[in-house]
C-alpha cells in the first residue's frame, strides 16, 4: 500500500513519454555507487485494520488514571468542546499548506487573523503573530526581540519561569553573546525577587502565574524593568488564567509570550502545542513569524493576506528576524475555535473552577498531617506542597496504585524543593478525586 | 532619470551636496523601480555617526528588502519625517513618486570631504544601471 | 465575505459551558491581588455553538487543500494525507497522556518514538535520531547548535556556514540564528554546486555546508561525493536539508552519500498534514561522534524491553519543551508502517516518474532551464512568456487558481527568473496531472497579460492589495 493511483497503462504512458522505465527513473540521475542496493530494513507493512490494531495496543500501553490527574507543570488538561475536533478535522483546514496563495486561502487567513485578534484581546498587546512552536521557543523569540530592540546583551530571567523554558533559552543562546542571569523566587511568597536592574539589561522575563502557580506582582515587575531601562517580557503560564488576571499589556508588558495549548489542544505527550507571541505597536517590526493583515481586493472587497513578509527567511535569508517557516497553524485554529466556543463567560468559569478546586485542595493539604504548602503568595490553580523527607516519589507510586496521577516532583528541578510536589487543578478536577488523594495520603502515612 | 547635479554610488544611493558641508542622501529612481511599492523605511536616529559604506537603513517593499549604505562618513543631522513610521505623515511611497526630491532619506554633516571624490557622476552611474537593467 | 467572529458577537450570548466545580465555594476575587485582577471579562466574541460551527465551516470552504484540489507546490510535498494516520493519532491513549508522566506509565508513547527513531535512522543512513524539533527550520537550527558545540569541544574556531544560492531561505536564516556567518556560493551552469567556487570558499573556518539533495531545482547533485570530500578534507561537516527526501526513500541515503547531519520533514515526506502551515515535525539525525550531541531526551530501549527517556551524553540540551510533536510522530510512524520498505521505495519511484512526465510535457510551452532527468520536482521559468506576452509567473499562478488548481511554488529558487516549481507527488493520478498540464498549456497559448491581470475571478476574493496591507498594517480586529 503506497497510495499510488497509477495503473499499468498509466505507468507505460509515463515511461514512454519520458523514455525511461518506472524502475529506472528514480535512479537515472544517481551515481551507481550511491544507490541503495537493498530494500530498507523496516518492519513489514500492515493492512489498515492491522495498523489500527497495532496503534490501539500501543496507545493502551500508556497508563490511564481513572482516579484523575494532578499533573500540570506546563501542560494543562482542560475541557475541550467537541466542536474543536470537528473543525480542525475539516479537510480544507487540515490538508492546506501555508496560505501563500491568498485568494485560495481566505479560510486559513481569516482564522489566523482572528487568532491574532483573540491573543491581542487576552494579552492586552497590539500585535500578535500567527504562532510559533511552543511556549519555550516563544520565550526565546521574546528575548531576541528585546535584544534586537535595545542593542543590549543581558537578560534577567525569573526563576519562576518554567525550568524547561529556561533550558530551551540556554540551548538557543549558548553560542551567542547574549547572557542570561537569573532572579530568585522568595522562599516565603514564591514571588520573583528582582535585584537592581543593571543598565545593560535588554529585558526582564517573568512568568505570570509563575511555575509555582503564584500570581506575580506584574505591575511592580514591569515598573522595575522599565526603570532600569529594560523591556518587560511576560510569559503567561496557562493562558486560561487570563480570564481572571489583568492583561500583561495593561500592566506594562512590552512583549507577551506563552503556550496556547490549554485552549483546545490535548496534552498529547507534549505536542503539538502552540506558542503565541505578542508585542506593543512599537515592536511590530521586530516580531518574527507570519502575520496576517486585513486588506482589500481589486473590487474593494475585504480580504486577508500574509503581510510584512520582507522580515522573513524566504526573502531576507541570513538577515531575517527568525528562521521560522512552519508554525503550529492547526493548533492555533483549535485555540481560536475553543475561545469562540466558550466565549468570555465560559473561559471565566473554567478559570474560576480551577481556582476553586485548587483552593479546596490547598485546604485539604493544610489540614493534612505531615504536609504543608510551600509558598504563602497568592495562588492561581497550581501550587507546591512539601512532603516529609524522601517520600514524595514514593507517595506518587502509592497514588498510581489507586489509579491517581499525583503531581510533578520537584526533586532535581529546584534546589531546596527536593521534597516538594507541584499540584494542579483545572475545571476537570472533581472534589471526589481531591478527597481520594487526601485519603490516600492518610493511608500512606498510616502504612509507614 | 539620473539628474546631472547629483553624485551616486554603485549601490544606488544618490548624494546631494548642500551648503555648510551637509549631504542629503536617498535611493535612486532606478532602485525604487526595482524594489516596487515601498511600504517601510528603517531610518537611523539623529546623531548617529556613520562611516562610509555603513548600512544606515533598510528600504522594504512588499516582496523584497534592500539595505541602504552610507555613501560618505558623517553624522546624521536630519531624517525625512514622512519616512518615520511613528509620525502622522508616514508616507513611504514618496520614494516611489519622487526619489530625488521629497523622497530623500537622511542628511549628514560630512566628516571627510575628500570622500566625495570617490562617488560616481551621473554618466558613470548611468553605466551601472545599464549593466544591471 | 464572511464576517469576523467579532462582528457576529452579541453581548450575553452563551456558547459552550465548561463543567462546574463541585468543591466548596471560594471567593475568587479575594484570591487575586487587586492590582492583578482583570476588571471586566476579556473582550472575546460571544457566540452560540451553532454560530461557531457555521462560521468555521463556511471559512473552511474558502480554502484550496489537498483533499479538494491538486496542489503541486514545489518543495512542499503535498501528497495525500492518509486518514488512518489521523485515526491512530486520535486514540485517547495518545491524546490524553501527560508529557510529564513517568516513563513506566508512557510505554506506548515511548515505543512509538523509539520505532520512528529506528525507521528514520534506517531511511536516512544515520546512526541516531532525535524527534524533538517541531519543524524543518527548527531541525536546521538544532543541527547547527550541534555543529557549534562539536567544534567548540574540539577547540576549533569554525564560524562559517556555506550555502548554495539555490538553498531554502531557512538555511542561511538558521545559520545566522545559531551564531554563524553565512557564505553563499553560486550554482554552476548545470544547476549544481559550483565545485570551483566551493573550493575557493572552504577554509579552516568552515564549519559546515548545508545542502539540499535533490536540490531545489529538483536535480540530484551528481558531484555529491566530491563535495563531501572537499568539505571533509577541510575538517568541516556536511548537513542534509531533508525537504526533498521524498525522491530518495529506499533509493539512496544521505548517510551513504557522506552527510554527517540531517533533518527530515515528517509533514512532507511522511504524509502528515500541513494544517495550513503547521504543526510539522523536523527530526534530526547524526552520524558517529555527532550523535552524542543530539537534543533530547530521546526514547531508548533497555535490555528488559522497556523504554525510557534519556539524554545523549553531550547533548546540546533541549530545543523545545517536552519531547517533540508527538501526535505528528504517531502519524509518520503509521505511514511508514503502512508502506513498509518496499512501499516507501515505490512511492519515491512514482514521485520521480510523475515529475519527469510533467517536465517532459511542459518543457515546450515553458522554458525549462535545466533540461535533464529530474527527481521528484522540477523548475520551469516563465521568462519567455514575460518577454513575449508580459505574463509573469504570478499571473500563471493566478490563472491556475481559476482553473481549479493550486499554484506551484513561484519565484523560488531565486536563481531561476520567473520560477515555477512543480512537485506532483506520487499520489496524483495521470488524469489529474494531464488536466493540470492542459491548464498550463492553455494559459501559455491563450491568455494575455490583460486577461490574466484580473485572475483569479472565480474565488472568494480577487487579487489582494498587499501594498496597502503592508503600509498600514491592520493585524487585529479593532477593539
Amino acid at each position: 500500500m503506497s497510495y499510488i493511483p497509477h495503473t499499468d497503462a498509466d505507468v507505460r504512458k509515463m515511461s514512454e513519454a519520458v523514455g525511461v522505465s518506472f524502475e529506472e527513473a528514480a535512479y537515472a540521475a544517481i551515481p551507481e555507487e550511491l544507490r541503495l542496493n537493498r530494500e530498507l530494513e523496516l518492519p513489514e507493512a500492515l493492512s489498515e485494520s492491522d495498523l489500527l490494531d497495532y496503534f490501539r495496543k500501543l496507545s493502551e500501553a500508556n497508563r490511564r488514571f481513572e482516579g484523575g490527574s494532578f499533573l500540570g507543570a506546563g501542560a494543562y488538561r482542560h475541557f475541550i468542546p467537541s466542536i474543536v475536533e470537528t473543525v480542525i478535522s475539516r479537510s480544507e483546514f487540515l490538508t492546506a499548506y501555508t496560505p501563500y496563495q491568498a485568494e485560495a486561502s481566505q479560510g486559513t487567513l481569516q482564522t489566523i487573523f482572528e487568532f491574532q485578534s483573540l491573543i491581542c484581546r487576552l494579552t492586552g498587546m497590539d500585535v500578535a503573530n500567527a504562532s510559533v512552536y511552543d511556549g519555550g521557543t516563544a520565550a526565546v523569540d521574546a528575548v531576541l526581540m528585546a535584544v534586537g530592540q535595545t542593542g543590549k546583551k543581558k537578560v534577567l530571567v525569573s526563576m519562576g519561569v518554567h525550568p524547561q523554558i529556561r533550558e530551551v533559552m540556554e540551548t538557543y543562546l549558548a553560542g551567542s553573546d547574549i547572557k542570561l542571569e537569573y532572579a530568585p523566587l522568595s522562599a516565603q511568597t514564591g514571588r520573583t525577587e528582582l535585584p537592581e536592574i543593571a543598565s545593560d539589561t535588554a529585558a526582564v522575563l517573568v512568568q505570570n502565574p509563575n511555575f509555582m502557580g503564584i500570581i506575580e506582582d506584574g505591575p511592580e515587575l514591569c515598573r522595575k524593568a522599565h526603570e532600569g531601562g529594560a523591556l518587560a517580557a511576560v510569559a503567561v503560564n496557562d493562558p486560561v488564567n487570563l480570564a481572571l488576571l489583568k492583561a500583561p499589556g495593561a500592566y506594562g508588558a512590552d512583549i507577551c509570550c506563552g503556550d496556547a495549548q490549554p485552549f483546545g489542544n490535548p496534552v498529547a505527550y507534549g505536542g503539538p502545542y502552540v506558542g503565541f507571541l505578542a508585542c506593543t505597536q512599537k515592536l511590530m517590526r521586530r516580531i518574527p513569524g507570519r502575520l496576517v493583515g486585513m486588506t482589500e481586493d481589486h473590487d474593494g472587497k475585504r480580504g486577508f493576506c500574509l503581510t510584512l513578509q520582507a522580515r522573513e527567511q524566504h526573502i531576507r535569508r541570513e538577515k531575517a528576524s527568525s528562521n521560522i517557516c512552519s508554525n503550529e497553524a492547526l493548533c492555533a485554529l483549535a485555540a481560536t475555535v475553543y475561545l469562540c466556543a466558550v466565549g468570555p463567560e465560559g473561559l471565566r468559569r473554567s478559570a474560576e473552577a480551577g481556582m476553586r478546586n485548587a483552593a479546596y485542595f490547598r485546604s485539604r493539604i493544610a489540614e493534612a498531617e505531615g504536609l504543608e504548602l510551600v509558598f504563602a503568595g497568592p495562588h492561581m490553580n497550581e501550587f507546591a506542597a512539601r512532603f516529609p523527607k524522601g517520600v514524595a516519589e514514593e507517595f506518587n507510586r502509592f497514588l498510581a496504585e489507586r489509579s491517581i496521577q499525583g503531581g510533578y516532583v520537584l526533586d532535581g528541578v529546584y534546589s531546596g524543593l527536593e521534597d516538594c510536589m507541584l499540584l494542579c487543578c483545572t475545571e476537570l478536577c472533581k472534589k471526589a478525586q481531591i478527597d481520594a488523594w487526601a485519603e490516600a495520603w492518610q493511608a500512606f502515612k498510616e502504612r509507614q | 532619470m539620473i539628474p546631472e547635479e547629483l553624485k551616486y554610488t554603485k549601490e544606488h544611493e544618490w548624494v546631494r551636496l548642500l551648503d555648510g558641508g551637509i549631504a542629503e542622501i536617498g535611493i535612486t529612481d532606478f532602485a525604487q523601480d526595482q524594489l516596487g511599492d515601498i511600504v517601510y523605511v528603517e531610518v537611523p536616529e539623529i546623531g548617529r555617526k556613520l562611516t562610509k559604506d555603513d548600512t544606515f537603513g533598510v528600504v522594504e517593499s512588499v516582496k523584497t528588502v534592500s539595505d541602504v549604505y552610507s555613501p560618505l562618513s558623517g553624522e546624521v543631522i536630519a531624517v525625512n519625517e514622512v519616512l518615520c513610521e511613528d509620525g502622522d505623515s508616514f508616507t513611504p511611497e514618496v520614494i516611489n513618486k519622487d526619489a530625488y526630491g521629497e523622497g530623500w532619506i537622511i542628511r549628514i554633516k560630512v566628516a571627510d570631504p575628500a570622500e566625495i571624490d570617490t562617488l560616481l557622476d551621473a554618466a558613470a552611474y548611468k553605466a551601472v544601471t545599464e549593466e544591471e537593467g | 465575505m464572511e464576517k469576523t467572529v467579532f462582528e457576529k458577537s452579541r453581548p450575553g450570548r452563551l456558547g459552550v459551558m465548561p463543567p462546574e466545580s463541585d468543591c466548596p465555594e471560594a471567593n475568587i476575587a479575594e484570591l487575586i491581588p487587586e492590582d492583578m485582577r482583570r476588571g471586566e471579562a476579556p473582550p472575546l466574541p460571544e457566540l452560540s455553538e451553532c454560530d461557531v460551527m457555521r462560521h468555521f465551516v463556511n471559512l473552511s470552504q474558502k480554502n484550496y487543500s489537498v483533499d479538494t484540489h491538486f496542489y503541486p507546490l514545489g518543495s512542499c510535498t503535498m501528497k495525500y494525507n492518509p486518514r488512518r494516520n489521523e485515526k491512530a493519532a486520535s486514540l485517547p491513549g495518545f491524546t490524553d497522556i501527560h508529557p510529564l508522566s513517568e516513563d513506566k506509565d508512557a510505554q506506548g508513547s515511548l515505543e512509538v518514538m523509539h520505532e520512528l527513531q529506528n525507521a528514520l535512522a534506517e531511511i536516512t543512513g544515520m546512526d541516531a535520531i532525535s524527534l524533538q524539533p517541531a519543524a524543518g527550520a527548527h531541525g536546521e537550527v538544532t543541527s547547527l547548535f550541534t555543529v557549534s558545540r562539536y567544534f567548540h569541544d574540539l577547540g576549533e574556531d569554525r564560524n562559517i556556514i556555506i550555502v548554495p544560492d539555490s538553498s531554502h531561505g531557512t538555511n542561511p536564516a538558521s545559520a545566522a540564528l545559531a551564531g554563524f556567518k553565512v557564505v553563499t556560493i553560486p550554482s554552476d551552469a548545470d544547476g549544481s554546486v559550483d565545485l570551483k567556487a566551493l573550493k575557493e570558499a572552504v577554509n579552516e573556518h568552515t564549519a559546515c555546508l548545508m545542502l539540499t539533495n535533490p536540490s531545489t531545482l529538483g536535480l540530484f547533485e551528481a558531484h555529491i561525493s566530491e563535495i563531501c570530500r572537499i568539505i571533509h578534507e577541510a575538517g568541516a561537516l556536511m548537513y542534509y536539508d531533508g525537504a526533498n527526501m521524498n525522491a530518495l526513500m529506499g533509493i539512496a541515503r544521505p548517510g551513504d552519500m557522506g552527510f554527517d547531519l540531517v533533518h527530515i520533514n515528517l509533514h512532507k515526506t511522511f504524509s502528515t498534514p500541513h494544517g495550513g502551515g503547521g504543526p510539522g515535525s523536523g527530526p534530526v539525525g547524526a552520524k558517529g561522534r555527532l550523535a552524542a550531541y543530539l537534543p533530547g531526551p530521546r526514547a531508548v530501549k533497555a535490555e528488559d524491553g522497556s523504554y525510557r527517556l534519556q539524554r545523549a551524553e553531550k547533548t546540546i540540551g533541549r530545543v523545545k519543551m517536552f519531547w517533540g510533536n508527538f501526535l505528528v510522530i504517531v502519524k509518520a510512524l503509521a505511514y511508514i508502517r503502512t508502506l513498509g520498505g518496499a512501499g516507501l521505495k515505490r512511492a519515491s519511484q512514482a514521485a520521480v516518474m510523475a515529475a519527469n512526465y510533467m517536465r517532459v510535457r511542459l518543457k515546450e510551452a515553458y522554458h525549462l532551464p535545466y533540461d535533464r532527468m529530474c527527481m521528484h520536482e522540477f523548475v520551469l521559468s516563465a521568462d519567455r512568456l514575460k518577454k513575449e506576452k508580459h505574463i509573469h509567473a504570478l499571473d500563471v499562478a493566478k490563472g491556475l487558481l481559476d482553473r481549479g488548481f493550486h499554484a506551484p511554488t513561484i519565484y523560488f529558487p531565486l536563481i531561476v527568473e520567473e520560477a515555477l516549481m512543480i512537485e506532483p507527488t506520487e499520489t496524483e493520478s495521470l488524469e489529474t496531472m494531464d488536466a493540470f498540464i492542459e491548464a498550463m498549456l492553455d494559459i501559455a497559448e491563450n491568455e494575455s497579460s490583460e486577461s490574466l491581470a484580473k485572475a483569479p475571478e472565480t474565488l472568494p476574493v480577487t487579487r489582494l492589495d498587499e501594498t496597502k496591507a503592508a503600509r498600514k498594517p491592520v493585524l487585529q480586529w479593532p477593539q
